[in-house]
């Protein structure tokens, strides 16, 4: 019998107390008065996360820092591009946190001293930590396509691909284009955030054109030759917006077809490719992704720009004692998705508190579901169930999969309705 | 919870034969995942997805089933249901089963219709779905204060087959129908108003 087996054996004939003295990992804190963690972003990942450690167990004290006063969701975002959410609708605070009992800290960190166990933040605070919680999405390679940086992003041509102002200006820019005029789309490689997103964009976008600015056009130039629900969404545009017609409001470009953007012409709203070049009355550039900003810093990252991890507590192969969870994390097959984060922050929290308390790493298992909306009335969705075996995370064979290929009309209503329950739910379960 | 005593007993005999030691996610672990879509602890929010906190473990079990095989239909549901085992089944539904009755009353409700709704409901549902269709023990779904669009979907399911229902609910509802064309309307309503 392994020891891990006898630990369970022990425990499971309710003989806990004389198993602990087996524990299979050190406790930091076992005896001590305190059990410390710091959760870093209060996003999807690392607000559920903080919250759900504290529903757990009440006495780990928990910090979350995070950079602003709100969170705009990325999912949601593409429909307030057309109209049919405002951004307050997907606007959230950290009230509900502070419920749960958790210490929230609106500051930024710039260091994480893992030797220390120590997060410093941008006003001079540093805060100790028994475990340490990292979810801080993406950032973006500015460098892969030459011209384009933050400033450019903030100010003329967005990327919209963290919900917020830029957000507002995107749907503003599209708002006020000449008749006529052409939205360009650059969708990134993979990996990146939100796989469906670029392409639910497309669909939103020409959604608010189709009845407001109806001989304009929308351009997507991707770096792939796919993309996430390809089928259900090239479907989906032909059905509502003409796709594959002359008469079609979506072109889209793949990568080998000279989709992949080199370079841009801010002041000429110009994308240059290989071969082409694309004028555009409203630029979208959706570039390319690594690991958030503090990941990189406090060296969590391997060559691929994302940070390793154990699947089944999410603790940094790096780092001990530095959980990622997130965007950032290299956690394949679980997609980059406000969903799947939701699910990790929840599996790494149960493994937070276990080891803080020198319990067993209970046994994960793992949801995703996503859905899109493509016009009003037809939703789509994707599933996957996932456990962990064999040291890593598994799809869970014969589970998951998309929304059926065959239009379905009553289908479609109700997958878009219970997308709206589940922007609810996800929300809720996060911020509440 | 001899239940839970047993199952450990087996569990550890199982460990203390050597056999392979599959993972088991606990109930909780496995509920956690569902939240996101159904609400924390299963208690929704939403209007189309209904809340699961405090069903019963065997309607639930039943339920996950149905779905797993396709008997019962769905959106998504039957694409997550094939994910799990029987024993994970089993597990969620004892988690979600020990969680309180959650009854969304944010939600928009027509007062006469509501009124008729209970009279309705009274009359010929109520045997089976006693106090407004929220006690665990009758081993069917929660109704008062669930999920607005899930009501009706669900009743729209039921009259045009989609959704199996028993004999005796089929005859109920069809005797219904003949009196009130309208009657899911007000049935909707008063669940919705979530008395």
């Amino acid at each position: 019998m392994s020891k891990q087996n006898r630990r369970s054996f022990l425990k499971t004939l309710g003989l806990g107390a004389t198993a602990a003295t087996a524990a299979t990992y050190a406790p930091f804190a076992i005896g001590g008065s305190s059990k410390k963690v710091v959760v870093i972003g209060g996003g999807m990942g690392g607000a559920v996360a903080a919250k759900y450690i504290r529903m757990m167990d009440k006495s780990v004290e928990v910090t979350l820092i995070e950079a602003n006063e709100n969170y705009f969701t990325c999912f949601g975002s593409n429909e307030v591009l057309s109209g049919e959410r405002t951004m307050d609708s997907i606007k959230f605070g950290y009230d509900g946190l502070k419920g749960h009992g958790v210490n929230v800290v609106i500051d930024k960190v710039i260091d994480i001293d893992a030797s220390g166990r120590r997060v410093k933040t941008a006003s001079g605070r540093s805060f100790n930590y028994d475990r340490c919680i990292v979810s801080p999405g993406v950032s973006f390679r500015y460098d892969k396509i030459d011209g384009y940086d933050e400033s450019v992003a903030n100010t003329k041509i967005t990327h919209a691909w963290k919900a917020g102002p830029q957000t507002a200006l995107l749907r503003d820019q599209i708002q006020s284009m000449r008749k006529g005029g052409t939205v360009i789309i650059s969708a990134p490689p993979n990996p990146f955030r939100c796989p469906p997103g670029p392409y639910e964009r497309t669909a939103q976008i020409a959604h608010y054109l189709k009845h407001n600015n109806p001989t304009a056009k929308i351009l997507v130039l991707d770096d792939k030759e796919k993309f996430s629900k390809f089928g259900l969404f090239t479907a989906g545009w032909k059905r509502h917006y003409g796709y594959g017609t002359d008469n079609s409001m979506i072109e889209w470009v793949k990568g080998s077809a000279g989709g992949k953007i080199e370079s841009v012409d801010v002041a000429g709203m110009t994308l240059s490719g290989e071969v082409d070049d694309y004028k555009g009355d409203v630029i979208n550039i959706i570039p390319a992704q690594k690991a958030g900003h503090i990941a990189h810093v406090a060296g969590l990252t391997n060559a691929s720009g994302w940070c390793p991890i154990k699947g089944d507590t999410f603790e940094s192969t790096i780092h001990k004692n530095i959980h990622v969870i997130g965007d950032s994390a290299i956690q394949s097959p679980l997609p980059k998705s406000g969903y799947a984060a939701n699910s990790e922050g929840k599996v790494c929290a149960a493994a937070v508190v276990a080891m803080l308390n020198g319990d067993k790493i209970p046994d994960p298992s793992y949801v995703n579901t996503c859905y899109s909306v493509i016009a009003p009335g037809d939703g789509i969705s994707v599933a996957m169930v996932y456990n962990y075996a064999n040291g890593k995370i598994n799809k869970v064979k014969g589970s998951g999969g998309l929304t059926p290929g065959k239009f379905d009309a009553k289908a479609r209503a109700r997958e878009q309705q219970n997308g709206y329950s589940w922007f609810d739910n996800i929300t809720n379960d996060t911020f509440g | 919870m001899r239940d839970t005593i047993i199952k450990s007993t087996l569990l550890a005999a199982t460990l203390a034969l050597g056999s392979y030691a599959q993972a088991a996610p606990s109930g909780q672990a496995l509920g956690y995942t569902c939240a996101g879509c159904h609400g924390t602890n299963g208690a929704s929010t939403g209007n189309a997805i209904p809340s699961i906190a405090g069903l019963s473990e065997t309607y639930m079990v039943e339920t996950m089933n149905a779905y797993k095989s396709g008997d019962k239909a769905s959106t998504i549901m039957g694409r997550i249901a094939k994910g799990y085992s029987e024993e994970d089944i089993e597990n969620m539904a004892g988690f979600f089963a020990e969680q309180e009755v959650h009854k969304n009353t944010n939600q928009s409700f027509d007062a006469a219709k509501a009124n008729a709704g209970q009279a309705l409901h009274e009359k010929y549902c109520d045997k089976c779905h006693t106090e407004g269709g929220t006690v665990a023990d009758d081993d069917a779904g929660q109704l008062s204060g669930n999920a607005k669009l899930f009501m009706q979907y669900s009743l729209a399911d039921f009259h045009d087959g989609s959704r199996d229902m028993e004999k005796k609910m089929a005859k109920k509802m069809k005797r219904m129908m003949k009196k009130d064309s309208d009657a899911f309307d007000k049935l909707v309503n008063y669940y919705t108003s979530g008395q």
